[in-house]
């Protein structure tokens, strides 16, 4: 008799056990989840929380200066006037030179990686190329300062400005003198910083091309050049220009490369030779010595122009990569 | 038929040149790596000695080294690390395994690609408006939360990837012997993808080791040793941002050092990570 009731005591007291421990593990489940639903959301709340800030930092900005502000040229601490054009103008440009040579490039080695190289070289070659975008930006900064620059003035410049001194639009483009640093120099530091990006990208949707079509077109005779034209970048159009996108939100945000070379001018000048400014360089060298609530208020609302152009871009670039993405999952 | 011949020959020279590009294309870009590293070891190596580790950032036309910016870079980077990853890896975990297919997660997943491109000048902004402006003064603390910003969307993306990778069978079987989600993730999920994950968090750290625009106006610079993280705190980019653009030539020698101390660190460590995931997938 005792025996059963020690039994039958041992059993509820396991059964109490085994539900005390269950339920610490539901405790700990629900714990569990909700922390990584809070993390998950944190996300969402620093972007909002970064929009936030900026829009409250550029607000006296805003309230002075008004719509002005995008469309007036002066940036004068000493007088308290301020306009983003000169900045935003610099930003654009040299993004846009630095799109125009680095797209090509990369496309030419994204092609490289996925039909020409050797096999066995093709690993070590696209790493080389990845830790190009690992190089930090202001390495990129003091050497582009100190080895590209003086290289670009010796060499580049000269023979620049002599010929199209008499051609009629490119010599107001080209036109001296040869400073070295400059729009120029920097849309080409960024052209090498953004190229990694796009080749990455490219080599990825390059990559998801079936390798039947490939065959297929080679098989009726096409050559390389065809085959890479008339399939491969057909096939992955919308990818490529994800791609560019994003090395394009790269390029208008990168800022300490820039602000080494681009030689700080609050103006716009014709000539892509000659200095001028863009949004991330100008807040980098300002900020800490802005006096006074409006010139920290105006670079705040600098800051809050290059996120809401950026944030446009990279959304854009993610919306098409979604799509190649899908295209390639079905 | 001639014609024909003709035709092929074109189409033949054409391809070979456009081949011929991309080839000059992939030198271009070993060339400006190999130029770069180069400048780098020409300029640095002949700064490079004990006193670099041993000596703190000296005043104009006196000798020093960049103890004090070495020992600023690590601890900041070490707690926006710290910080930061545990939020990217719940985030990224809830990304893959919670809300794999929720409409939340795509969302967020949208928002994360964003915030890992977007500028990191912008993120010393905003650590700048959030906490420098009500503390009244610039501090490591500032910085450290500015790289933080940093290290999450990388982490969380990913954690995400490599949890992706791993099998479903494998939950399947752990949850079929009774065990709960968490446990499932915590025991099972986050074992197989460990090295993915590691290499992540390598892969945030290279990059935030790097990072100078962040910490100009958040952790500032410091001419003195410190450890108070409440005060402003010297780091290697910053302090090399500061050196080279001076007229003095021993500061702009001590930056090219910096600057190849910085690059070797951080390039050690994405070829470490890329290694440590390598390995894995060879497994």
């Amino acid at each position: 008799m005792t025996f059963m009731a020690d039994v039958h005591s041992n059993a509820t007291a396991t059964a109490v056990a085994r539900r005390k421990v269950l339920e610490r593990l539901r405790t700990t489940d629900g714990i569990f989840r909700g922390l990584t639903l809070s993390s998950a959301y944190f996300v969402l709340i620093l972007l909002g929380a970064i929009f936030a800030s900026l829009v409250v930092g550029g607000y006296l900005a805003f309230k002075t200066f008004g719509f002005s502000f995008l469309t007036t040229e002066v940036w004068n601490p000493v007088t308290e006037q301020f306009g983003a054009l000169a900045a935003i103008y610099g930003t654009l440009i040299t993004s846009a030179i630095a799109m125009i040579v680095a797209v090509p490039i990369s496309i030419g080695i994204a092609v490289f990686l996925t039909e020409l190289c050797p096999m066995s070289l093709r690993r070590p070659i696209g790493i080389a190329i990845e830790l190009l975008a690992g190089v930090p930006s202001i390495i990129y900064g003091i050497w582009g300062l100190f080895f590209f620059a003086p290289m670009i003035q010796q060499y580049v410049q000269p023979e620049l400005i002599a010929a199209f001194k008499d051609v009629p639009v490119l010599n107001q483009l080209f036109a001296g003198p040869p400073y070295g640093i400059g729009i120029l120099t920097s849309g080409l530091i960024l052209a090498m910083m953004v190229l990694p990006f796009v080749t990455a990208v490219c080599r990825d949707v390059f990559e998801t091309v079936p390798p039947v079509l490939k065959e297929a077109a080679y098989g009726m005779g096409w050559t390389t050049r065809e085959v890479v034209r008339n399939v491969v970048i057909p096939y992955t159009r919308v990818g490529i220009i994800g791609g560019v996108m994003l090395g394009l939100g790269r390029a208008l945000g990168e800022t300490m490369a820039v602000t080494f070379v681009i030689g700080n001018a609050h103006r716009i000048s014709a000539s892509i030779l000659a200095p001028g400014t863009t949004i991330s360089a100008t807040i980098a060298n300002e900020f800490t010595e802005a006096v006074g609530d409006i010139y920290t208020s105006s670079l705040i609302a600098l800051g809050l122009i290059l996120f809401f152009i950026t944030f446009i871009v990279l959304a854009l670039a993610r919306l098409m990569l979604m799509r190649i993405e899908k295209k390639a999952g079905a | 038929m001639a014609l024909d011949i003709a035709k092929y020959r074109r189409r033949r020279l054409r391809s070979t040149i456009t081949v011929g590009l991309c080839w000059a294309a992939s030198g271009l870009g070993l060339t400006i790596l190999a130029v770069i590293l180069a400048t780098l070891l020409y300029k640095g190596v002949a700064g490079l000695g004990l006193k670099v580790f041993t000596e703190m950032t000296p005043p104009p036309g006196s000798d020093g080294g960049l103890l004090n910016a070495i020992a600023g870079s690590l601890v900041m980077t070490f707690a926006g690390v710290i910080v930061g990853t545990p939020i990217g890896i719940l985030a990224g975990t809830y990304l893959a395994e919670y809300g794999r297919y929720s409409k939340v997660s795509s969302v967020i997943r949208f928002i994360n690609d964003i915030l890992l491109s977007a500028p990191s000048i912008v993120t010393g902004l905003f650590i700048y408006e959030l906490l420098v402006r009500p503390m009244g003064h610039f501090s490591a603390f500032a910085g450290a939360a500015a790289l933080a910003v940093l290290v999450i969307p990388t982490v969380v993306r990913t954690t995400e990837n490599m949890l992706l990778l791993v099998p479903n069978q494998l939950r399947e079987a752990s949850s079929a012997l009774g065990l709960p989600q968490s446990l499932v993730i915590r025991k099972v999920a986050y074992k197989a993808a460990r090295a993915g994950m590691i290499t992540g968090v390598l892969l945030a750290v290279a990059r935030v080791s790097g990072e100078t625009a962040p910490l100009l106006f958040t952790a500032l610079n410091n001419q003195f040793w410190s450890t108070n993280l409440n005060a402003p705190m010297a780091s290697l980019p910053v302090v090399i941002f500061q050196y080279a653009l001076s007229p003095y030539e021993d500061w702009q020698r001590l930056a090219w050092t910096g600057a190849l101390l910085i690059t070797a660190a951080v390039l050690t460590l994405s070829i470490a990570a890329r290694w440590l995931s390598s390995s894995r997938t060879q497994q």
